[in-house]
């Protein structure tokens, strides 16, 4: 006590500063810790809303795997009128149209991710592709579904009568070209963040030895930048697997398993959206509750995959 | 001067606005080693990176004046047909990490798509490792990555990539600022050794390494080429100001 009177004697000036400094200690404490209290408070909030969805799930579908068991996932047939509940046509719908939209999206995200990340990746030209790749994967989905249903459907039908199929227009073709167009953003805007960050001293090193800019790219940008691509297709992928709206639209809605891919058919969100409201018995309900799960359990697994593939990358 | 390789007349570059290499003008004759130094900032780099236009993949660049590989105005030959003739090796060893050290050597042949048979491969492979003096280190792992080396080999790796194309010239850009003093003696041997088949240009920002190695000195200051001449005429009377105040440490 005494030296520290003798101290505030000996120097005025810092007595003042003290004074200030320790009647603030109160309030930024408090701050600090309700700021922290509410930041674990949220953290923990979106774990259990996550565990309450998977649980949610879990509990519904209970009626329905009592009474179907593990035959739901193979089973053929699905007849809400005599009580069979079959997910195999919407499995193998969701399957086809997700993996068929991945195929036609690849070459136009990766040429996108190159010419941004690396052809372009300044410039007002390459603002305005950047921000319209943005717009595509913020357009609302039931916009693509009326897309797809007046734009979509006539030139698909078209080219059904000429290759002489029932022409329905919709189906899982038009469904697939619908969900390539709005998968394109995820993969083109991950790859072109990897693809940026190809180190100049590799590329340096090739050029130095005479190649072009299509050699560097396919023999330095694309090996190095390879599992991010790879990471944001498996992204785009799972983005697909649980498109609902766009695909419900133009997929035809039908409960068969398709026999072409220009046939009618569904994919596991499209039944739920189309057929929730009109359930009418417990099982039926809770199969559809299934169907939730199943496809809840599928695109947390691409999901959980493509961060993986990212984590491994980034250590590198 | 007599088998001048590289003759430059009135040598411009700019970045933008910014003048990097003002009017330069030198000739550096063929099979010696040449060293380029001066102060950061000085344009040394940027000098060696236009022999073989490497700094056109900065945008914004351009060059004035005349700047010749034996008759012919490099500006007027391709650049990748003038990059394999003019090899370069950088400040940090760049071997490729998704190939191992046999491909490095023939990554210049498999990135323009040349193709070799086994054997010339493998004899491309061999010689070039020997010129860099990396033979007996890697002969038994030349299938491992190149980046398991120590920087020092990565860097002897880096040479063999460039001479495996079989260059005129041999362009290093402070090839030993990112290396410890044993691979820098190390690299010093087998760029004096080197020039027995190559025309070396070695930028340095390293007097004592420019005073060991080379055959002639040229010193830029500002953008300028203030001195060039023989290195042991350079570092014992210096003719101008600014080189005398640069080797005898006024600045750096």
């Amino acid at each position: 006590m005494q030296i520290s009177t003798q101290k505030i004697i000996q120097q005025p000036e810092k007595r003042y500063k003290e004074k200030e400094f320790s009647a603030k200690i109160p309030f930024t404490i408090k701050r600090e810790r309700y700021f922290r209290k509410s930041l674990v408070l949220a953290a923990i909030g979106v774990i259990i809303l996550v565990m309450a969805f998977g649980c949610t799930l879990v509990v519904y579908s209970i009626p329905s795997f009592k009474a179907l068991g593990i035959h739901f996932l193979y089973g053929k047939t699905w007849d809400p009128v005599n009580n069979v509940f079959g997910a195999y046509p919407f499995l193998l719908g969701t399957l086809i149209t997700s993996f068929l939209a991945l195929i036609i999206s690849i070459p136009f995200s990766i040429s996108i991710a190159l010419f941004l990340g690396e052809y372009y990746p300044e410039g007002w030209f390459s603002n305005l592709l950047k921000n319209a790749i943005e717009l595509i994967a913020a357009i609302p989905s039931v916009i693509y579904g009326f897309w797809g249903l007046f734009v979509l459907v006539p030139i698909v039908r078209h080219l059904e009568m000429k290759f002489g199929v029932l022409p329905y227009g919709v189906g899982i073709l038009t469904a697939s070209l619908i969900l390539s167009v709005m998968i394109i953003p995820y993969a083109a805007s991950m790859g072109r963040e990897i693809v940026k960050m190809t180190p100049l001293r590799l590329k340096e090193a090739a050029y130095s030895l005479g190649s072009t800019r299509y050699e560097v790219i396919r023999h330095v940008v694309i090996p190095y930048a390879k599992s991010g691509l790879l990471a944001g297709i498996l992204l785009s992928l799972g983005r697909a697997l649980g498109e609902t709206m766009a695909v419900t639209m133009v997929i035809g809605n039908s409960s068969l398993i398709p026999k072409n891919i220009f046939a009618p058919g569904n994919t596991m969100a499209s039944v739920i959206a189309n057929e929730f409201t009109e359930a009418a018995g417990s099982v039926y309900l809770s199969a559809l509750i299934e169907l939730g799960l199943v496809l809840f359990l599928v695109t947390a697994i691409i999901n959980i995959a493509g961060k993986s593939i990212i984590k491994r990358f980034s250590k590198i | 001067m007599e088998n001048t390789i590289i003759k430059c007349e009135n040598f411009n570059a700019w970045f933008g606005d910014n003048h990097v290499v003002k009017s330069v003008t030198m000739d550096i004759p063929k099979n010696n080693l040449t060293a380029v130094m001066g102060p950061s900032g000085c344009g040394k780099t940027t000098f060696l990176r236009c022999i073989n236009r490497m700094h056109e993949l900065a945008p914004d660049a351009r060059t004035e004046g005349s700047l010749k590989l034996y008759q012919d105005e490099v500006y007027d030959i391709h650049p990748i047909l003038l990059r394999q003739k003019i090899g370069m090796v950088f400040q940090h060893p760049n071997p490729f990490p998704n190939m191992s050290i046999y491909d490095n050597v023939v990554a210049g042949y498999k990135l323009n798509g040349i193709k070799l048979s086994k054997a010339e491969r493998d004899d491309i492979v061999e010689d070039s490792l020997r010129k860099a003096a990396l033979w007996m280190e890697v002969r038994d792992t030349l299938r491992k990555k190149g980046t398991f080396l120590s920087g020092g080999q990565q860097q002897r790796l880096c040479i063999a990539r460039a001479i495996a194309m079989k260059p005129e010239v041999l362009l290093l850009d402070e090839p030993t600022s990112a290396l410890d003093p044993v691979s820098t003696s190390s690299i010093e041997e087998l760029l004096i050794d080197l020039k027995k088949n190559y025309t070396i240009i070695i930028v340095t920002h390293n007097m004592q390494q420019a005073a060991r190695i080379s055959d002639r000195t040229a010193f830029f200051y500002m953008g300028e080429l203030a001195e060039y001449d023989h290195t042991k005429q350079m570092f014992i009377s210096p003719k101008d100001k600014r080189t005398q105040n640069y080797i005898t440490g006024r600045f750096s």
